[in-house]
C-alpha cells in the first residue's frame, strides 16, 4: 500500500496558524493517500497537536485550506466535520467521566442518528430501533473487535489508562470514520499495551478499511506501522515520506538531536516493535 | 442477594427496570400510590400534591443543571410563565385543562430558549446571573402587563375541570399530578437511554470534545434549556390549579434556589435523585414542623423555635453536601448494593 497513486482523501495545504505574535504552523502542506497509516512525528511543541487541531476544525488557519475527500473543509465547523468521516482521539483522553463505557462509545455515532426529542421522550419506534441496532453493533463490531467486554457497563473513570486510550478509540470508530485522528496513542503505555494498540491500528485499517493519520513519539512503532511520515519542526514540515526517507534525513536527525552524535539515535530508529503482523 | 438476572438481549440489558425484583417493587409503589389517597387526610394530600409539582419541576432543572451541567437560577420564574399561561388560558379562554398545561409547558419552553441563548458563552457562575437577570425581568413582566397577568393582584383560577369533574380538592387534583409527574419523570429516563441525553452529558463533562464528536453545541444547549423549562411550565401550570391564584409573589428567586437544592441534595444527574431532593426539601421542613408540635413545651416556646426549624433544615443541606455529595441516591445505591451483596459481603 503505497501513498501517491489514488488522490489523496485529506490534504493540507499551506497551512498557517498563529497565536498573537506566534507561529504555531508554517506553510503546512502534506497529503495523506486513502488507506495508508500516516504518522506526523516532530520534537515536543513542533506544532503537532496545533495541526490535528486545525484539522478537527478547533483552530480557524489564517491562510492554508484543508480538503476532505476532495471537499474544502476549512470553513466547516467541527460537528459537521465529524459527521464527514473526520474522527480523533485526543493527547490527554477526553472521555466522558460521567458516563459508562458503553454509552461513551454509543456517543460516537451522534451525528448518524435520527432520534428526535419526542422519539427520546417516549422511547417508541425510532428511538427504541436505532437504540437497539446501535447496541449490537457497537458489541458485535467494536467491543468485541477491541477486547474490551468485560467493562461495557464501568464507568471511564475507574478504568485504567490503557483502556481509557482503547475505550476513546473504540468512541472514535463508532463515528464511522473514514479518516482516524489518533493523537499519540501510545503515549504511557507500557510495551505490552503499547503493542495491542499497533496490532488494533493495523487491523482498523485492514478491517475497516480506515485512513489513520496518527501523532506518535513511540519511534519504533512509528517506522514499523507507517506507510509515510511526516516531520514537523518548529510549525514546519521538514521532511516527508516513507520511514525509510524520513530516517536518513539529516534535516529530521538535526531536529532531533541537535548536532552531534548520530548512532544513538539511528539505533533508536531501528528498534524493531515485535507486531503479529 | 442477587441472582438470576442474567440478561439475555440487548433490549432487556437497556429496559430501565431489569429485574424481577425491580419490578417487584415497583408493583408496591404502584400500589402505594393508588392507595394514598384512601388512607390519608387532607393535610397529607396537600402535601403529596405539593411533592408532584416540585418533582416535576426539579426533574426538569435537573436535565439542564445535572445533566447538561448548566446552572440556572431561573427555574422559578419558569414556572411563572406556565401558571400565568394556564391562568390567563383557563379565565380568558376557558381551553381545556391538559391543552392549557401543555400550553403553559410550551410558552415556557419559548421562554427557556431565548434565556439560554447567552449559554454557548457563558458557563458556571455567569450563567447562575444570566438566569438570575432573566428572573428578575420576567418578575417585571408578570407585575406590569396587566392585560394578561392582573398586574399585583395576579389571576384567580378556576378549579379544572376535565369531563364535568371540578378537580377542586388535593384528593382530587392527586389523581391528576401524580400521573403527570410519572408521565414526566419516565419522559426524562428515556431520554437519557438515546442520543438526546448522551449529548447532554458530553456537554456537561466536556463541551469541547463533544462538538468533535459531531454535537452541535448551542443547539443542544438549547434544547437542553427548552425541555428543562417545558418541564418548569408544566408544573407551574399545576402549580396554578393547585394554588388557584397567581400573583408577580408567587414565584420568588427563593423558589428557583429551593429547586437547585433539591437536585444537588438529591443527586446531581440522576434520575432518582430528582425524586428524592424534590420529596427531601419539601417534607423536612414539615416534618421539623411536626416535630417541634410533638414537643411539649409553650406557645412561646413553639414561636422561639420556628427559627431553629429553618436553621436545621440549613445545616441538613450543608450536611448532605459534606457527607454525600453524590445526594440522597448515593445512599439508596449503597443500600441496593448491600442488599445485593448480602450475605457474602456485608
Amino acid at each position: 500500500m503505497h501513498p501517491g497513486k489514488a488522490s489523496p482523501i485529506l490534504e493540507v495545504e499551506g497551512l498557517t496558524l498563529s497565536f498573537g505574535g506566534i507561529k504555531a504552523l508554517t506553510d503546512v502542506g502534506f497529503e495523506v493517500a486513502p488507506g495508508s497509516i500516516t504518522t506526523v512525528i516532530g520534537p515536543n511543541g513542533a506544532g503537532k497537536t496545533s495541526l490535528f487541531n486545525t484539522i478537527s476544525g478547533f483552530y480557524k488557519p489564517s491562510t492554508g485550506r484543508i480538503r476532505f475527500q476532495g471537499e474544502d473543509i476549512t470553513a466547516t465547523r467541527p460537528p459537521e466535520r465529524a459527521r464527514l468521516g473526520l474522527a480523533r482521539s485526543f493527547q490527554n483522553i477526553a472521555l466522558f467521566r460521567g458516563m459508562t463505557v458503553l454509552d461513551n462509545i454509543k456517543l460516537g455515532r451522534h451525528a448518524h442518528l435520527r432520534t428526535n426529542v419526542l422519539d427520546a421522550l417516549f422511547y417508541f419506534g425510532r428511538a427504541r430501533h436505532e437504540e437497539m441496532k446501535l447496541r449490537q453493533e457497537v458489541e458485535e463490531r467494536i467491543i468485541d473487535f477491541l477486547e474490551i467486554d468485560h467493562i461495557r457497563h464501568m464507568p471511564v473513570s475507574v478504568l485504567s489508562y490503557g483502556l481509557q486510550k482503547r475505550v476513546e478509540m473504540a468512541r472514535a470508530l463508532a463515528m464511522r470514520p473514514k479518516v482516524l485522528m489518533l493523537d499519540e496513542p501510545v503515549a504511557g503505555m507500557n510495551r505490552e499495551e503499547t503493542e495491542d494498540m499497533a496490532r488494533f491500528i493495523l487491523d482498523v485499517r485492514e478491517e475497516w478499511g480506515v485512513t489513520v493519520l496518527m501523532v506518535e513519539h513511540d519511534m519504533g512503532m512509528v517506522m514499523d506501522l507507517s506507510d509515510h511520515v511526516v516531520v514537523l519542526n518548529f510549525g514546519q514540515v521538514i521532511a516527508d515520506g516513507t520511514p525509510a526517507e524520513v530516517q536518513a534525513n539529516p534535516e529530521v536527525i538535526k531536529a532531533y538531536l541537535g548536532s552531534g552524535d548520530v548512532s544513538e539515535l539511528r539505533q533508536r530508529l531501528h528498534q524493531p516493535l515485535a507486531v503479529g503482523a | 442477594m442477587r441472582i438470576g438476572t442474567a440478561r439475555s438481549s440487548y433490549r432487556h440489558d437497556e429496559s430501565l427496570f431489569d429485574s424481577r425484583t425491580q419490578h417487584g417493587w415497583l408493583a408496591v409503589l404502584a400500589v402505594a400510590l393508588l392507595g394514598f389517597p384512601f388512607l390519608a387526610d387532607e393535610y397529607w394530600l396537600y402535601l403529596a400534591c405539593l411533592v408532584a409539582i416540585n418533582i416535576a419541576s426539579t426533574t426538569g432543572l435537573n436535565i439542564l443543571t445535572g445533566y447538561t451541567g448548566l446552572v440556572s437560577l431561573g427555574q422559578a420564574a419558569f414556572m411563572g410563565i406556565g401558571a400565568y399561561t394556564v391562568a390567563a388560558l383557563e379565565q380568558k379562554l376557558g381551553t381545556p385543562v391538559l391543552l392549557n398545561l401543555l400550553a403553559g409547558g410550551f410558552v415556557a419552553m419559548l421562554g427557556g430558549l431565548v434565556v439560554g441563548l447567552p449559554s454557548l458563552r457563558v458557563k458556571g457562575l455567569y450563567l447562575a446571573i444570566a438566569t438570575i437577570a432573566a428572573s428578575v425581568v420576567l418578575h417585571f413582566v408578570f407585575a406590569n402587563w396587566h392585560a394578561v397577568t392582573g398586574g399585583h393582584s395576579g389571576i384567580t383560577v378556576a378549579p379544572a375541570e376535565i369531563l364535568g369533574v371540578s378537580f377542586d380538592t388535593s384528593f382530587r387534583l392527586y389523581w391528576l399530578f401524580v400521573p403527570i409527574t410519572i408521565l414526566m419523570v419516565l419522559g426524562a429516563a428515556n431520554l437519557f437511554r438515546t442520543r438526546i441525553g448522551r449529548a447532554f452529558i458530553a456537554i456537561r463533562d466536556r463541551d469541547i470534545s463533544a462538538e468533535v464528536l459531531g454535537i452541535p453545541l448551542l443547539r443542544y444547549k438549547l434544547l437542553s434549556f427548552g425541555l428543562s423549562s417545558f418541564y418548569a411550565g408544566v408544573a407551574g401550570g399545576m402549580w396554578a390549579y393547585f394554588f388557584r391564584v397567581v400573583t408577580p409573589e408567587s414565584f420568588p428567586l427563593i423558589m428557583s434556589i429551593f429547586f437547585l437544592a433539591a437536585v444537588i441534595v438529591g443527586g446531581m444527574g440522576t434520575i432518582l435523585g430528582a425524586i428524592l431532593g424534590a420529596i427531601f426539601m419539601t417534607m423536612v421542613p414539615e416534618a421539623l414542623k411536626l416535630i417541634v408540635g410533638w414537643l411539649p413545651l409553650s406557645a412561646d416556646a413553639t414561636l422561639i423555635l420556628s427559627p431553629v426549624r429553618t436553621i436545621v433544615f440549613g445545616a441538613l443541606i450543608v450536611g448532605f453536601l459534606v457527607f454525600e455529595p453524590l445526594g440522597l441516591q448515593e445512599i439508596w445505591r449503597r443500600i441496593r448494593r448491600f442488599f445485593h451483596l448480602w450475605p457474602f459481603r456485608a
